[in-house]
């Protein structure tokens, strides 16, 4: 397909970038615009690395191609610190010791500030829930959830 | 001949082809009803054949998860159903499902993707399709059909943007066109008619 311009707002910027209409937003964000905090896992959406926030939903963004996008504002892990709940999350994190090796942690963390936005009290259960399309091959789920209780106990 | 008589004359005659009418009409009736009812039967079971396909039953569930696939496996990813049949807040139908197919990722998509209402469940709890009859009843029983009456129902199979999507799937994650179910949207929409006024039937248990 004949590649076209897009007009994305990228963390609060405008920012314009040619591809090919299929190209996922992931590698939009990685190679074009070199925000390379957001990973790819999967490829398939089953891995969550690829989290970002499109219109305020958590999207992978391996598999939404920049066609789709139109104008709904794009966030991704290097500008959630300006965002209160994540700036809580990001807090948490690190007061829990979260990470271990990383890899998947800004999906973590952008799935996990979607949650709080809407469930600022989330049970365990719905941390599961809402988290259970994060996969993470160190086994941190024990720290994220105590931390994800911690960022929504947050004034 | 005078007036008055002619009057009678006309009035017997008038009364005579009246009770004829009738009599032929009350003899005929039966055999009207009978083959209208069979008439939206035989509709019906082309309508059922559409529901029962892959493309309309994955998201037809009912349990706390869609299915995907021909073979109708759960959905991966962990999705869930969610309080509303969207998901849930990390993890909504919008987190990969899009307002159109993305052929490029083989991921479908279509307006307000979502699961229908577990009063629309067609499956029971192990997967397995309704009858026919159990489906059909559910889905003319307004206390779980979003009160919809016929002309609702043809509306909502002739019209809905996200049943139409069955018939504009798209490709899947391996390049493949998604299967169809066996009627046209137009051939589905003409049996949901004839099924609705012939009073909707459903089958016997």
């Amino acid at each position: 397909m004949a590649p076209a311009t897009y007009e994305l707002t990228v963390n609060g910027q405008k920012r314009s970038v040619t591809a090919d209409p299929g190209t996922p937003l992931l590698w939009i964000l990685r190679d074009e615009l070199k925000l390379t905090g957001t990973k790819y896992g999967c490829g398939i959406a089953a891995c969550g690395a690829c989290t970002v926030h499109v219109g305020g939903v958590a999207t992978r963004s391996c598999v939404v191609p920049v066609s789709l996008i139109g104008d709904r504002p794009i966030v991704t892990i290097e500008a959630i610190s300006q965002d209160p709940v994540g700036r809580a999350v990001q807090d948490a994190w690190v007061s829990h010791d979260v990470v271990q090796c990383g890899y998947c942690q800004s999906g973590q963390i952008m799935s996990a500030v979607a949650l709080l936005k809407r469930n600022r009290k989330p049970t365990d259960k719905n941390i599961e829930e809402s988290m259970g399309g994060n996969i993470c091959r160190c086994g941190t789920y024990v720290r994220i959830r105590e931390a994800i209780k911690m960022a929504g106990a947050q004034p | 001949m005078s007036r008055s008589r002619m009057g009678v004359g006309l009035a017997w005659f008038l009364l005579t082809v009246s009770v004829a009418v009738f009599a032929t009409s009350a003899q005929e009736s039966p055999n009207r009803t009978a083959p209208r009812r069979a008439d939206g039967l035989a509709a019906w079971q082309q309508i059922h054949s559409v529901l029962i396909h892959p493309r309309c039953i994955n998201c037809h569930t009912a349990v706390d998860y869609p299915q995907q696939g021909d073979e109708r496996r759960r959905h991966y990813a962990n999705v869930v159903r969610g309080p509303d049949g969207h998901g849930v807040p990390g993890l909504q139908c919008a987190t990969c499902h899009q307002e159109s197919n993305a052929n490029s990722t083989g991921v479908p998509g279509s307006h307000d993707w979502h699961l229908a209402p577990l009063s629309m469940a067609w499956q029971d709890r192990n997967d397995k399709p309704l009858s026919s009859a159990a489906i059909c009843r559910a889905i003319t029983d307004r206390r779980t059909n979003h009160n919809m009456d016929g002309p609702a129902l043809l509306k909502h199979n002739a019209e809905d943007t996200l049943v139409g999507w069955a018939w504009e799937p798209g490709r899947d994650i391996h390049g493949n066109t998604r299967t169809v179910p066996p009627l046209s949207r137009a051939e589905f929409a003409e049996a949901t008619r004839q099924w609705v006024e012939a009073g909707m039937p459903c089958p016997q248990l």
